[in-house]
């Protein structure tokens, strides 16, 4: 009962995933289990990047590189060796935190905007490279022959598998952000944030634990890649490394609250039934962009620390609940 | 013999390159902004000036002049919406405003003129030197740029709101206790780096085919030249841009162009790791 109380945060969060994977199993169709899969993913992204954006305060622009690299690695196990679907899933995961430790102990020496500046080039650089690369399928990527869902029990059922795996890796995404955050670990990242000249006076090793906290960042986004194109039957390298899937990670957990557990759940939530409703909506549909884009404007200006910064500002009774 | 006349079109595009990543390298100096609006402002430039030529029928390069009035006056009001209130913000907040401001100007380009590509159909004929023959439409984008970077640097260097621009860039806390009306100053160069992209964007429409779109390419040649020639760095950005057009024209020769984009962004991450200050920029 005690310790139950002592992680409510741990609670909400995991409950509120649970709550919205519930969603499409009770109601059983395949529409909302679309819709929720949407959802979920951009929470297990948005969380991810906040391991590294929210707690050490490295704005990383290019995180969508784990996801086209994690994708491409899932994709090229799963169609041209015929690996089972787990071990694609992880080998997608291993390759974007080998990806990240190497690049990690390289650019996290740069700061502020040189080091936002470096994502994007290594981004652009990895999508031309790939672009390039014979083994992938250049230009032309890869694609799975339908015939692989039926190991799955066949397409419906494979769906199904695929939303439930992503279920899971959802929670667990979640359970390490609340661990990270109430960890040491996390103590060190929270500094670095606030200063890390200060921090490493203080006796945290920044260079390793901004690292580790990139490698963390980096792993989920990766198996969820190669889940997606999966899913997707089919990879490109122009979907798999775009920029702007990038941006909007960063614009949902901005919207929830940088730095906090709950934060990129409800902006990755609230992100996608906005931009759900601006898409279909006949008034704006053709601009849905801009209105996102004012929307973000207003947002930056106006309530910086995001919804569960604000209300943890306002009403600090709140701060046990809302982690 | 062929290597030299790719060699001439890749420096003389460099030079509108160069001048587009002035832009944004002024801006980053003067207030440390990394302007993500970069290229939708580029490419609001090419529209500028197909559609003064494609409706008025104005020849292009007199639209220009439009063009730049109309970048500078834009560029003012986008720093007073969007950026002055973040500029003592970490970066991420500038980072997010300037992105804010992308996004608002490619939906409604988008809504408006759909993404199919345009072109200002113009032609000078080509001039032929030796075995080297350029396209006339190059070599007068290619002395635009050089005539803007001219007029940048009397701009900078000998009138007195240049001069409190390079103050503002320099130190701006010193330079308001000297009496600079850092505020204004801040406006005016982030509306001269806009004016300098929307240049270059008009320059480049007058010989490459155009979207709405497109300004995504120059922007990150941008910040690849930017980042080449020292982030803040005027003259150093021209010289990265020489040095981009030159690669761009020169590497086809010894490898598929597919690779041209890999060895630029691979460049532009060592070079930030190894000499942030840039290729000519002064170790601080």
């Amino acid at each position: 009962m005690k310790t139950w109380r002592k992680h409510l945060g741990l609670v909400v969060s995991l409950g509120f995933v649970l709550l919205l994977a519930l969603y499409p199993i009770v109601t059983g169709r395949d529409i909302n289990r679309e819709t929720t899969f949407t959802i979920l993913m951009s929470i297990a992204l948005a969380s991810s990047l906040n391991i590294l954006l929210g707690y050490s305060g490295y704005v990383s622009f290019g995180h969508v590189v784990f996801f086209g690299l994690g994708g491409y690695v899932g994709m090229y196990f799963l169609s041209v060796h015929g690996w089972p679907l787990w071990s694609a899933l992880l080998a997608g995961g291993l390759a974007s935190g080998i990806l990240a430790f190497l690049l990690g102990k390289a650019i996290l020496r740069l700061r502020g905007a040189y080091f936002a500046l470096a994502t994007i080039g290594i981004n652009e650089a990895m999508k031309a490279f790939i672009n390039n690369f014979q083994p992938f399928g250049g230009p032309i990527g890869m694609s799975l022959n339908f015939s692989v869902y039926n190991d799955y029990g066949g397409a419906a059922k494979a769906l199904w598998l695929t939303f439930y795996i992503l279920v899971a890796v959802t929670l667990i995404t979640v359970t390490v952000s609340y661990l990270v955050r109430t960890s040491r670990f996390g103590l060190g990242l929270l500094a670095i944030r606030e200063d890390e000249d200060a921090a490493e006076i203080m006796g945290v090793v920044a260079p390793n634990t901004k690292t580790w906290a990139y490698v963390l960042s980096a792993v989920f986004p990766g198996i969820i890649g190669a889940l997606f194109f999966f899913k997707n039957i089919n990879i490109e390298p122009g979907p798999a490394f775009r920029l702007h899937v990038s941006i909007e990670m960063i614009v949902m957990v901005m919207l929830g609250g940088q730095g906090t557990v709950l934060g990129p759940l409800l902006g990755a939530s609230g992100y996608q039934a906005m931009r759900g409703y601006l898409l279909t909506s006949p008034v704006f549909k053709d601009i849905q962009l801009a209105i996102a884009g004012s929307l973000l404007l207003i947002i930056v200006l106006f309530v910086p620390a995001g919804v569960v910064g604000w209300v943890r500002n306002r009403f600090p009774a709140t701060r046990r609940v809302l982690q | 013999m062929d290597i030299l006349a790719f060699l001439v079109d890749g420096l003389l595009i460099g030079f509108v390159y160069g001048l587009a990543a002035m832009g944004l390298t002024l801006i980053w100096g003067v207030m440390n902004v990394i302007n993500l609006a970069h290229g939708p402002i580029i490419a609001l430039g090419m529209f500028g000036v197909y559609l003064t030529f494609s409706s008025f029928g104005l020849h292009p390069y007199l639209a220009l002049i439009l063009v730049a009035v109309a970048g500078l006056l834009f560029g003012m009001l986008v720093y007073g919406v969007a950026i002055s209130r973040v500029i003592d913000a970490p970066h991420l907040s500038s980072l997010l405003a300037t992105f804010a401001v992308n996004m608002i100007i490619i939906g409604l380009a988008t809504a408006q003129f759909s993404t199919t590509p345009r072109n200002v159909d113009i032609s000078l004929g080509s001039l032929s030197i030796g075995p080297v023959t350029v396209l006339g439409t190059r070599v007068v984008a290619a002395v635009g740029a050089m005539l803007t970077t001219g007029a940048l640097y009397l701009f900078l260097y000998r009138t007195r709101q240049g001069r409190y621009i390079r103050a503002v860039s320099n130190n701006r806390s010193a330079a308001e206790l000297m009496g600079v009306p850092s505020s204004r100053i801040l406006a005016l160069s982030f509306g001269i780096g806009t004016m300098l992209a929307a240049v270059s964007g008009g320059l480049i429409a007058t010989f490459f085919p155009f979207t709405v779109l497109s300004g995504g390419t120059y922007e990150l040649k941008s910040f690849v030249i930017g980042v080449l020639g020292g982030l803040g760095n005027p003259i150093g950005a021209l010289a990265g841009g020489l040095v981009l057009g030159m690669l761009e024209g020169v590497i086809p020769f010894f490898t598929s162009t597919a690779f041209v984009p890999v060895i630029e962004f691979v460049l532009f991450v060592v070079i930030l790791l190894v000499r942030p200050q840039g290729l000519f920029g002064a170790k601080q």
